[in-house]
């Protein structure tokens, strides 16, 4: 969009690590009662200290990589000092000069359709706050509650240069971004609260305001789009847009102010002297080595490897599960059918019933496959198959085949019954020849009721027409 | 001392020689014991008299500052804002104590949250020096310090951040040391100034503290500025003495503002170890006069940090109906601070603020870079420095107390060795009208044998560490 | 030269309340102080790094083990107010 300019803050949480940033309380902290995943670190006691997780730092170094960074030398942590209720030492431990990685970039489709490089200003490494939660709505409630588990969860901040120029490049890109997270396996992007990202947004010529902790990538297309009526609503009204922080409802959808007092926020930044200097240098190399085949390089060799079109490539290198789902079964069944099947059909399927690739086995997949190839199920069979085996979660697709009588009739019996229907049907045959599409239709249904629907239609129609001509 | 003290716990009863303690304490007017752990310190020492243990500090009793965490035991740092938070967990220098068999006597008092010279900071009221009840113990670790030469307790731990264990040993005239930077884990500290910081030992002896030492000190995984390497052992070599050790004598430490009978007092200790066969000369750390500029700007900085999580959510005092949150935390830390603590927090959060960082902050930093850097080249000539350790003998309770400049000028001396980060130790050195003086010796970094062992020989040659108090 | 707005401003910052009557107080102590501070700039550092650690330690990590977190009773037993088994702070707004 013209005049649009827009610029991200992600917040990833790390959370394939098994113990958080400065301590060594477990990450599975879901579906634990409130306040019983902590300890004297993270819950910051008097007289407690953090300890570096060294996993989190080399995650942090993978995705620099992976976002095409550069990773500093030698980085450390910062104080950043405010208060609030879900802060427990007063301040969090985080990251100002010297980052873990700056100066990267991520290529997107833009809306124009061009490809369009959207610049990383940094990528840094800090520590969770716990979690708020309200009796009531944020302003209404007379008090609130806090539960601290979450505290300490080891984060990485990704912050781009405001180069996205609107609510639909925002969501390309932060679709891209999970895929490329996804792939390096540092994060479980199904976990709540694993991705929370802030968006600051301003027309030209205007102050931003910022948009924060929003938690869903639809939400932050529909903060942006809400965001963009409403500065351009205040444009034409002549009145200044306050550079100013707001929240994003998600039932109203729309973003309303959050006041802060007076004075803006002073961190008050200053070296963190109860941790050491991170000298990671030496580890860059032997990290890129680690990099697995990410999403753009895996999709153009698709494309080349396979013979795909490029949107079912995109489809399959969306999430590396996928990717490597397809290419198991390209192994063994016809790679471009194959794409057909599992991009359009299968995760279709999946989505529909909310599930992951993991739930379907690639031999099976495999099998439906190969018997499509060699016409013994039909394709509707076959969207029967998948869905058996995505509901009743067992069986194996030649089961159920027998089982719901889905094989399609042999050859030899479909050619049988083709000529059998020619060679009764005369006055059909010499209708078509005089020139009528549906005498031929009427011969294909006389073969459908010898082979009681097993067989083919088009693949019937073709072999009539070919019977056809003979006579 | 504690190792006659050993023998006879052994000999005697563990239980016995407690109880005469706690008794002590029950009539000492001294105020510096703020909690004690007698049920639990009993419950010990019955169980050592029916089947002694073999560690280094078996059955001894061990008083502890208020702010070192002890399981189960309150833990406030003499703050009304921490009344009634006992920690869930030990500091690693309990863990190490304990291991070696210690029993935690209680806690004692210190100026609140370490901030002061005096213990005169404490929501308890002051502490009193054993050696003149009119007068102030020393500070922080005032408590621990008075605990010790007033006869009702063997040995205590204190901390160290601008002078917080050689004050009070100085004022006290006990022995007191701080370690180098990381040789003792912080782990379990309540922390004040965490680049400034360590835990030391006050003792009757100088081989007293090499016990503690040996104990406390070393590695500990969950403290990220601790230095590498086992416990360090210093018992050994202890009474290799003095021959051959060349002292360096800072002139920026006499003088102008220093008490004549204090100077007089130091300079006759450093004859004592000329005669001992160590030699001295002059040398000059010509940052010293900014020293303590350098260190309340750092130290203030990272207190504003370091007590951002007093706000009465997880631990401490709350009280009456809340408001919102801001107004609330600011109630609770209003009330819950004493002067000292709310005037340090206040200007530490101006001197890191925006526009100031640079001006005060970093300008400080870079000071203690020049001063460190002062300590490195002298330690070039000579193996060790001796000073007074305070410029003046123990003042008078209430004295200094309203002008917070005159308490701060009184650490001119000890704050240097903070920002570099060196060990020293004060040993009593004489009198100053009948109140003790301490000869303070410092060390490079991790320097610690060549500091003990001067102050071993200088105390065997010696009668000052054999003087009590008359009025306790 | 610090006034009564600069000590309001930072007792903001600093969470701490201070009554009218401790302003005027304040104003000379941090004043008094302030100026002794401003000694520093006599000192010629140019080019001088700040030291913020006295002991130059890198890479100090631990490894990415999970060890027991402290049960829900021992991490709220020092907590003033908790509700169910949270910790019941003051309200947001």
């Amino acid at each position: 969009m013209e005049n649009v300019i827009i610029g991200l803050e992600i917040h990833v949480q790390l959370n394939r690590l098994q113990s958080k940033m400065f301590c060594g309380c477990s990450t599975a902290y879901h579906d634990s009662p409130p306040n019983s995943h902590t300890c004297p670190v993270c819950l910051g006691l008097p007289g407690s200290l953090p300890v570096i997780n060294r996993k989190a730092v080399e995650y942090g170094i993978k995705v620099g990589l992976a976002l095409n960074c550069k990773i500093e030398e030698e980085t450390l942590f910062y104080r950043k000092n405010y208060y609030y209720p879900d802060l427990p030492k007063g301040f969090q431990i985080s990251q100002y000069d010297y980052p873990l990685a700056t100066q990267g970039h991520i290529m997107i489709l833009g809306d124009d359709g061009a490809e369009r490089n959207i610049r990383i200003n940094r990528a840094h490494m800090e520590e969770d706050p716990g979690r708020l939660v309200h009796a009531g709505t944020i302003d209404k409630a007379k008090y609130t509650m806090v539960d601290y588990n979450r505290c300490g969860m080891p984060l990485l901040e990704v912050v781009t240069e405001p180069d996205l120029s609107s609510p639909k490049e925002a969501r390309v890109f932060l679709d891209k971004l999970k895929s490329i997270l996804d792939y390096l396996d540092v994060f479980d992007g199904s976990q709540e609260g694993s991705m929370r990202i802030d968006a600051n947004i301003s027309l030209k010529g205007g102050d931003r305001s910022e948009v924060k902790n929003i938690t869903g990538f639809k939400g932050v297309e529909k903060a942006l789009s809400y965001e963009i009526t409403r500065q351009k609503n205040m444009q034409r009204r002549n009145i200044k847009v306050v550079q100013e922080t707001r929240h994003f409802d998600e039932l109203r959808n729309i973003t309303v102010s959050i006041r802060s007092k007076v004075g803006a926020h002073d961190y008050r930044y200053f070296p963190e002297c109860d941790l050491a200097v991170m000298r990671i240098a030496p580890w860059v190399s032997d990290i890129r080595a680690t990099l697995p085949e990410l999403p753009d390089v895996k999709r153009e060799r698709f494309v080349k490897q396979y013979g795909l079109a490029d949107d079912h490539a995109k489809s399959l290198t969306s999430e590396i599960k996928l990717a490597n789902f397809y290419e198991a079964v390209a192994t063994q069944a016809a790679p471009k059918l194959a794409a057909v099947w599992i991009a359009d059909v299968l995760k279709g399927e999946l989505n529909y019933r909310d599930l992951a690739i993991d739930c379907f086995r690639e031999e099976h997949m495999a099998e439906i496959v190969q018997m499509l190839e060699k016409g013994k199920i039909s394709e509707d069979g076959a969207v029967q198959i998948i869905r058996e085996l995505l509901d009743k979660k067992s069986g194996s697709p030649g089961e159920i085949v027998l089982a719901l009588g889905l094989g399609r009739a042999e050859d030899d019996a479909v050619q049988k019954a083709v000529r059998e229907a020619v060679a009764e049907s005369a006055a059909a045959v010499a209708d078509y020849k005089a020139g009528s599409e549906k005498a031929l239709n009427f011969i294909v249904g006389v073969v459908m009721k010898k082979t009681r629907g097993k067989a083919d239609a088009g693949e019937v129609h073709r072999l009539v027409k070919a019977e056809v001509e003979k006579v | 001392m504690l190792s006659e003290l050993k023998s006879k716990l052994l000999a005697e009863s563990c239980e016995e020689y407690l109880c005469q303690l706690f008794d002590r304490i029950e009539k000492s007017s001294l105020n510096a014991f703020t909690t004690l752990a007698k049920e639990s310190a009993l419950k010990e020492a019955k169980l050592f008299d029916k089947n002694p243990g073999r560690g280094l500090l078996a059955g001894v009793p061990i008083a502890i500052k208020e702010c070192i965490s002890t399981k189960g035991i309150e833990t406030n740092c003499s703050s009304r804002i921490l009344r009634g938070y006992i920690p869930p967990y030990d500091a690693h220098v309990i863990e190490r104590l304990k291991a070696e068999g210690a029993i935690i006597m209680g806690k004692t008092n210190m100026d609140e949250f370490a901030m002061g010279t005096s213990t005169e900071t404490s929501c308890f009221g002051p502490t009193k020096n054993p050696w003149d009840h009119t007068r102030v113990p020393g500070g922080s670790s005032g408590g621990s310090a008075a605990v010790v030469a007033g006869g009702i307790a063997p040995c205590s731990l204190g901390s160290d951040t601008g002078g917080s264990v050689r004050c009070p040993a100085s004022f006290c005239g006990i022995v007191g040391l701080k370690p180098t930077y990381g040789l003792v884990s912080r782990y379990g500290l309540v922390a004040y100034a965490n680049s400034l910081e360590q835990i030391g030992p006050l003792t009757h002896t100088v081989e007293d503290t090499a016990l503690l030492m040996e104990v406390i000190s070393g590695h500990d995984e969950r403290d990220s500025t601790s230095a590498e390497g086992t416990r360090r052992s210093y018992l050994p070599g202890l009474q290799d003495g003095v021959a051959g050790l060349k002292i360096g004598i800072p002139k920026e430490y006499f003088g102008e503002g220093v008490d004549s009978d204090v100077e007089k007092a130091v300079w006759a200790a450093i004859h004592t170890l000329e005669s001992l066969g160590a030699s001295w000369q002059e040398i000059s750390l010509p940052h010293t006069r900014y020293a303590l500029a350098a260190y309340y700007v750092i130290a203030m900085s990272e207190a504003s940090s370091n007590l951002a999580r007093f706000d009465g959510l997880r631990y401490g005092s709350r009280q009456g109906e809340d408001k919102d949150w801001h107004t609330t935390f600011s109630e609770i830390r209003a009330k819950g601070f004493g002067p000292e603590v709310k005037r340090r927090i206040m200007l530490g959060t101006y001197a890191l603020s925006a526009g100031y960082y640079g001006r005060y902050y970093l300008k400080a930093l870079q000071v203690r870079t020049l001063i460190k850097e002062d300590f490195q080249r002298a330690f070039k000539e000579v193996d060790l420095l001796a000073s007074p350790t305070m410029p003046i003998p123990a003042f008078k309770i209430g004295e200094r107390i309203n002008d917070p400049l005159s308490l701060y000028m009184a650490d001119v001396f000890t704050v240097p060795i903070n920002l570099a980060g060196v060990p020293a130790i004060s040993v009593p050195c004489g009198f100053a009208e009948r109140l003790p003086v301490g000869l303070q010796l410092m060390g490079p970094h991790f320097g610690e044998g060549a500091v003990l062992r001067a102050a071993q020989a200088f105390e065997a040659a010696t009668p000052f560490h054999e003087a009590k108090p008359e009025v306790v | 030269m610090i006034t009564r707005e600069d000590v309001e401003h930072i007792s903001w910052l600093a969470s701490i309340k201070i009554e009218d009557e401790e302003k005027d107080e304040l104003v000379e102590h941090f004043n008094s102080i302030l100026e002794y501070f401003h000694q520093l700039d006599e000192v010629d550092t140019e080019g001088v790094k700040p030291t913020y650690r006295v002991v130059d330690l890198a890479n100090i990590f631990r490894e990415d083990a999970a060890y027991e977190s402290l049960p829900q009773d021992q991490a709220l037993k020092n907590a003033p107010r908790t509700e169910n088994g949270y910790i019941k702070s003051p309200r947001i707004v």
